[in-house]
C-alpha cells in the first residue's frame, strides 16, 4: 500500500534505539571475538576454533539441539492445547492465571520452586522434594534428577523451562484463536465437521502465521537459555548449554575474546530461521 | 491524571543520580553482614565527617563489578569476590596500589603477600575465614565413644569404626547453586596441602606442576575414598552432589543423628544456628583441626579472607583505606560478625563466642597458612574446571578424565 | 440434550484441570513453604505440612515478615514502577508505530530491515552492557531513570516488533481501502483502527514487557546501580538471601510478595483477551 515517505517517521525512533543498544554492541562484539582475554592482542580465528573443538562446547551444543526439539515441541504444542481447549471451558480465566503464574515468577525464586520438586534426600530420611517422595511412595529409591547424566539432569532443567514459557504461548496463541470469526468455524460444523476437522482446516490455517511467530521466539529462547541452567547446575555433569558458556566466559572467567566468540555464533546460528520467517511474510502479503 | 503520573515519574527519574562527592563501595554483603559493615562506615563518618556510600549488589558483584571497571565507571572501592578477580583487574591497570598508603606491618606476612601482585600490594584483608575445621555434635560423637582425630589415620579409623555400626560417619554437601563444587575444592586443597607441603601447594597454584601430577592426584584419591564411598557420606554420591552445603551439617543435630562428622570453614557456624535454633554453640557445637596426613608437613591451616581494594586514589579514599585497616575497624566488623580479624592487634576479647575465639587463636598460632587455592588460581580453573571437576569425580567419572579436563582449562587460561 | 454435551465436554475438562494442577503443584510448594519455619523446611515435605493438622500451628508470617520489613522496602516498590511503567509505555508505543510502517508501508529493504530486527532477539544482552554502559557513562546516563528505560526498550524493541507487526500485517487490506476511501491519513488509520483491533496483542506484549523488566535485576543493577534509591525490588529480594545463600528460606515469601504485581497486570489485562474484535469489525 502506498502511504507515501512518511515510514521513516515511524520507524526512526526504534531504529535509533535498536542502533544504539543492540546493533552497535554486537559490532564491537564481533571485533572483540577475534582478540584475546583481555581484547589487547589479535588472535584470529582462535577463539572460534576452541569454541568448536573444546569439550564443553561440544556438550553445550549437543544440549542446545536437545532443548531445541523438546522445550519448543512442548511449549508451542501445550500453549495451542491450551488455547484452543481453554476457549470451550468457563473457568478459563483461572485456569489461564494458573499456567501464566510461572512467568511472572523471577528465575531466582523458580530455582527456589524446583529445589522443592528435585530435592534429594536418602531413603532414610524424609523426603523433602515432591517427585522424590512420589518415587518412594511408590516403591522406589530417591533419584537425583540435576545428577543423572545425560537424560534425566538435562530433561529435568528442559521441564523447568517449559512449565515457565508455556504460559508465553498460551497468552499469544490465545490471542490470535480470539480472534477467528467465530462464523467460521460454526460454518464448518453446520457442513457435517467434526471437532477435529475444524482444527485442522479452521483453526490451524488460521494461526499459521502465529504459531511460526511463537515457535521463532522460543527457538530464539533456546538459543539464549541461560538462567535456569545458570541458577541450577550451572552446567555441571554435562548439562552446560552456549549461553551460560558465553556468561561464564564473560562475567566469571574475564574471557571477552571467547564470550564474543560464542555470541557471534549464537548470531549465525539464527539465520536458518530468519530467512524461513521472512518466506512467510512474503506469503502472508500476497494473500491478504 | 496519567499526564501528572508521566510527569511525576520523569522528575522522580531526574533526580535520582544525584549525591555526588562521597566515597562509594560495592560490596556483596547482605543482612548481618551489611548492618555490620554500614557500623564500621558510621564509625568512619562520625570520626572523619567523610561520607561514604555503601553500594550492596549481593550474589552478582563479580559481575557487575566487572562490567563496571570494563566500561570505566568503577566504585572507589570494593570488596573482591577473591584474590584471583584482583589480580585480573590487576593486570587491566584497574585498580590502585596501597602500599604507601596502608601500614602493612599491623598484617601477618602471609595475608600481605595475598593482595600482592608483582612486588606491589593492591588490597587488604579486612577479615578471614579459617576452613580446616571439622565440625562436630559433642554429645552425639562421645556417645558413640568416639574422641576427635588428630592424625589422618584416626580420622579413617572413626570412619570405618562408625560405618562398621551401621552409622553414616560424614556429611557433605557439595551443591552450592551456580557456585557447585568450591566445598570440595577446599576438601582438596586441605589435603593437598597435607600431602604434599606448603612448595608443592603454591606451585600447583601458580600451575608450575600439570593437573595429572601424582600429588594432585594423590589429594582427589585420598578425598575420594571417603566422599565416593556410600557407606561413609549421608546419602552417598548422590546425597553429597544434591544436598546443599549449607544445609548439609544440620543433620549432626539431628535427634537421631544423620551423620557426626562435617568439614567446613569457620562461616557454618551461622548455618548450623540457623537449622537448630535451639542450640548453645559453645556447648553443644565443636570443631578440632583437619588433622595431618603426612607428619613431615605438620598441620598447615588453610583460609579466605574479606579483600578490599581501591579503584580510584583520592585523599577520602585513602583515609577510609587507612580506617578499614585499623584494629578499630576491625574489631568493629569482626566482633559483631564472628569473622577471625587479621590485624594482629585486636583484642581477641572482642569475639562474639568462644568458638570463635578459639578459632582466632588457632589461626593465630598457625605454623604455615595457605590461602584456598581456587580462590587464587584464574577463574576460568579455580571457579571453573576445578568445581566442575570436582563434581564429575564424585559423580564417577575415572580421576585421569577429570584431571585432564581442568588441565586442558588451565592450559588456556594462565 | 444438556447431559449429552457435558459427557462430550468431559475430556477436555479433565485434561485442562490435570494440566492445571501439574502446573500449580511447584508454585503451590512454595506458597505452603513460605509460611513454614526455616527448620521444617529442611525436615520434611511441605505437603506433609498441608495433611498433617497437628502440624498447621506451625504457620508462621515469619517470612513475610522479615521480607516486608527489610529496610527500603517501599522505596524499592516505588523504584520498580519508576523503572517498569513508563518502560513499558516507551516500548511498545515505538515498537507499534514501527510495526505498522513494516507491516503496511512500502519501502525499499523492509524485508531486510524487518529481518534484522527479528534477528537482534537473538543478541544476549549481556554482551550489550559493557559497551552501552561506556556510552551512557559519556551522556552522563548511566544511574538515572532515563538511561534504564531507554536500556529496557532497546532489548524489549525486538521482540515486540515482530509479534506486532505479525498481528497488523494479518489485518485484511480492505479494512485500510474503505479507511482511506473515507479520506483517512495513514496516522489516523493507523490510531483509529489498528491499534483498537489489535487490542489483545497489545495487552500480551504489555504484561510480558512488564514482567520482564519488573523481574529484571542485572541491567537494573548494572546501568542503575544498587544504591537504595534507585534500586528496584528484585535487588532487595536478592539480598535476602545472604552472601552464602544462607537465608534462602525467606525467597519463598519474597517471590510471592514480588509475584503481586505482574499477577494483578495480568489479571486486570485479561479483560481484553476477548473474542471477536476483528470479526465485529469487518462486519462493521
Amino acid at each position: 500500500m502506498n502511504m507515501g515517505r512518511a515510514h521513516w517517521l515511524y520507524l526512526a525512533p526504534a531504529l535509533l534505539l535498536l542502533g544504539v543498544f543492540l546493533v552497535y554492541p554486537s559490532a564491537e562484539t564481533i571485533r572483540l571475538s577475534f582478540f584475546g582475554p583481555r581484547s589487547e592482542t589479535f588472535v584470529g580465528v582462535q577463539n572460534y576454533v576452541r569454541a568448536f573443538t573444546s569439550r564443553p562446547m561440544l556438550i553445550a551444543f549437543r544440549n542446545n539441539l536437545l532443548w531445541l526439539g523438546v522445550f519448543t515441541l512442548f511449549t508451542v504444542g501445550m500453549g495451542l492445547v491450551l488455547a484452543v481447549l481453554l476457549d470451550r471451558v468457563r473457568y478459563e480465566a483461572v485456569i489461564k492465571s494458573v499456567i501464566f503464574l510461572p512467568m511472572a515468577i523471577s528465575y531466582v525464586a523458580a530455582g527456589v520452586i524446583w529445589r522443592f520438586v528435585y530435592a534429594f534426600r536418602p531413603a532414610v530420611a524424609p523426603q523433602i522434594g515432591l517427585l522424590n517422595a512420589i518415587v518412594v511412595g511408590l516403591g522406589g529409591q530417591p533419584v537425583g534428577w540435576l545428577i543423572e547424566r545425560p537424560w534425566v539432569n538435562n530433561i529435568a532443567l528442559i521441564v523447568v523451562g517449559v512449565w515457565v514459557w508455556t504460559g508465553f504461548c498460551m497468552v499469544i496463541i490465545s490471542a490470535a484463536y480470539k480472534g477467528i470469526p467465530r462464523e467460521m468455524q460454526e460454518a464448518a460444523r453446520i457442513d457435517g465437521a467434526n471437532e477435529w476437522q475444524v482444527f485442522r482446516h479452521v483453526t490451524i490455517p488460521f494461526l499459521k502465521s502465529t504459531l511460526a511467530v511463537v515457535t521463532t521466539t522460543m527457538i530464539v529462547f533456546v538459543l539464549k537459555v541461560f538462567d535456569i541452567v545458570y541458577m541450577m547446575t550451572n552446567g555441571a555433569y554435562d548439562t552446560d548449554v552456549i549461553a551460560n558458556r558465553m556468561y561464564n566466559e564473560m562475567f566469571q572467567f574475564s574471557n571477552y575474546g571467547m564470550a564474543s566468540a560464542i555470541a557471534v555464533i549464537l548470531f549465525l546460528a539464527i539465520i536458518p530461521f530468519l530467512v524461513i520467517n521472512v518466506r512467510r511474510f512474503r506469503v502472508q502479503e500476497a494473500v491478504r | 491524571m496519567t499526564k501528572r503520573v508521566l510527569v511525576g515519574l520523569l522528575l522522580a527519574g531526574l533526580v535520582a543520580g544525584l549525591a555526588q562527592g562521597a566515597v562509594t563501595i560495592m560490596v556483596l554483603w547482605s543482612g548481618d553482614e551489611l548492618a555490620a559493615f554500614q557500623k564500621v562506615v558510621d564509625a568512619f563518618q562520625a570520626k572523619t565527617g567523610i561520607t561514604v556510600r555503601v553500594e550492596s549488589v549481593g550474589r552478582d558483584l563479580p559481575t557487575i563489578l566487572a562490567t563496571r571497571v570494563a566500561a570505566g565507571n568503577p566504585p572507589d572501592l570494593a570488596g573482591m569476590p577473591n584474590p584471583g578477580q584482583m589480580a585480573e583487574f590487576v593486570a587491566r591497570g584497574a585498580v590502585i596500589p596501597i602500599g604507601g598508603i596502608v601500614d602493612l606491618g599491623q598484617f601477618p606476612k602471609a595475608f600481605v603477600d595475598l593482595a600482592t601482585v608483582d612486588g606491589k600490594v593492591y588490597g587488604i584483608f579486612i577479615s578471614a575465614d579459617l576452613k580446616s575445621l571439622v565440625w562436630y555434635n559433642p554429645d552425639a560423637l562421645y556417645a558413640e565413644g568416639v574422641a576427635p582425630a588428630t592424625s589422618w589415620n584416626e580420622l579413617v579409623y572413626i570412619t570405618q569404626q562408625l560405618a562398621g555400626r551401621g552409622k553414616t560417619p560424614w556429611a557433605v554437601g557439595l551443591e552450592s547453586g551456580a557456585a557447585s563444587g568450591w566445598a570440595g575444592t577446599d576438601w582438596i586443597e586441605d589435603i593437598m596441602l597435607r600431602t604434599a607441603g606448603p612448595d608443592l601447594y603454591d606451585q600447583w597454584v601458580a600451575h608450575e606442576i600439570p593437573w595429572t601430577h601424582p600429588a594432585v592426584k594423590r589429594a582427589f584419591e585420598l578425598f575420594g575414598s571417603i566422599v565416593r564411598n556410600d557407606a561413609y557420606v549421608y546419602g552417598g554420591t548422590t546425597g553429597v552432589l544434591s544436598i546443599n552445603f549449607g544445609d548439609s551439617p544440620a543433620i549432626l543435630w539431628d535427634p537421631v543423628p544423620g551423620a557426626y562428622l562435617h568439614r567446613q570453614a569457620t562461616f557454618i557456624k551461622s548455618f548450623i544456628a540457623g537449622a537448630h535454633p535451639q542450640l548453645v554453640l559453645d556447648r553443644d557445637v565443636g570443631f578440632f583441626v583437619f588433622p595431618p596426613i603426612d607428619p613431615q608437613w605438620g598441620t598447615p591451616l588453610l583460609g579466605a579472607g574479606d579483600l578490599i581494594s581501591a579503584f580510584r586514589d583520592t585523599p577520602d579514599v585513602r583515609a577510609f583505606l587507612q580506617y578499614l585497616a585499623s584494629a578499630e575497624a576491625q574489631a568493629i566488623w569482626c566482633g559483631a560478625l564472628g569473622k577471625l580479624a587479621t590485624n594482629v592487634n585486636v583484642d581477641p576479647g572482642i569475639y562474639p563466642d568462644r568458638l570463635t575465639a578459639q578459632a582466632a587463636e588457632i589461626l593465630k598460632g598457625a605454623e604455615i597458612f595457605r590461602f584456598d587455592a581456587s580462590d587464587l588460581m584464574p577463574a576460568a580453573v579455580g571457579s571453573g574446571a576445578f568445581w566442575k571437576g570436582v563434581l564429575d569425580y564424585v559423580s564417577g567419572v575415572p580421576l585421569d578424565q577429570v584431571l585432564q579436563e581442568i588441565e586442558a582449562a588451565a592450559q588456556a587460561a594462565y | 440434550m444438556k447431559r449429552k454435551l457435558l459427557l462430550k465436554r468431559l475430556p477436555v475438562h479433565l485434561i485442562v484441570i490435570a494440566l492445571a494442577v501439574v502446573w500449580l503443584a511447584p508454585s503451590l510448594g512454595l506458597l505452603v513453604s513460605s509460611f513454614r519455619p526455616r527448620q521444617d523446611l529442611l525436615s520434611s515435605g511441605w505437603w506433609t505440612a498441608v495433611i498433617t493438622p497437628s502440624q498447621w500451628s506451625r504457620f508462621t508470617t515469619a517470612n513475610y515478615r522479615d521480607v516486608l520489613t527489610q529496610q527500603g522496602m517501599g522505596r524499592a516498590f516505588l523504584n520498580s514502577f519508576l523503572i517498569t511503567v513508563p518502560t513499558t509505555l516507551i516500548t511498545l508505543t515505538i515498537a507499534a508505530l514501527a510495526a505498522y510502517a513494516l507491516a503496511w508501508m512500502n519501502f525499499r529493504g523492509r524485508q531486510l530491515l524487518l529481518m534484522t530486527v527479528i534477528g537482534l532477539i537473538v543478541i544476549p544482552l549481556q554482551m550489550t552492557l559493557i559497551p552501552v554502559l561506556r556510552m551512557f557513562n559519556a551522556f552522563r546516563l548511566s544511574g538515572t531513570f532515563p538511561g534504564i528505560w531507554l536500556a529496557h526498550a532497546g532489548y524489549g524493541l525486538p521482540l515486540m516488533i515482530y509479534l506486532l507487526r505479525n498481528f497488523f500485517g494479518a489485518l485484511p487490506r480492505e479494512l485500510f481501502e474503505s479507511a482511506f476511501i473515507d479520506g483517512a491519513t495513514p496516522f489516523r488509520a493507523f490510531v483509529r483502527l489498528v491499534l483498537p483491533l489489535s487490542v489483545p496483542v497489545l495487552a500480551s506484549a504489555a504484561i510480558f514487557q512488564f514482567l520482564w523488566v519488573w523481574n529484571d535485576l542485572l541491567v537494573a543493577l548494572v546501568y542503575l546501580g544498587g544504591f537504595e534509591e534507585v534500586a528496584p525490588l528484585t535487588l532487595r529480594l536478592s539480598l535476602l538471601v545472604g552472601s552464602r545463600g544462607q537465608d534462602w528460606h525467606l525467597l519463598t515469601a519474597a517471590a510471592f510478595v514480588s509475584m503481586i504485581v505482574p499477577m494483578i497486570v495480568f489479571l486486570s489485562l485479561q479483560r481484553y483477551f476477548v473474542r471477536g474484535i476483528l470479526a465485529g469489525a469487518i462486519k462493521g
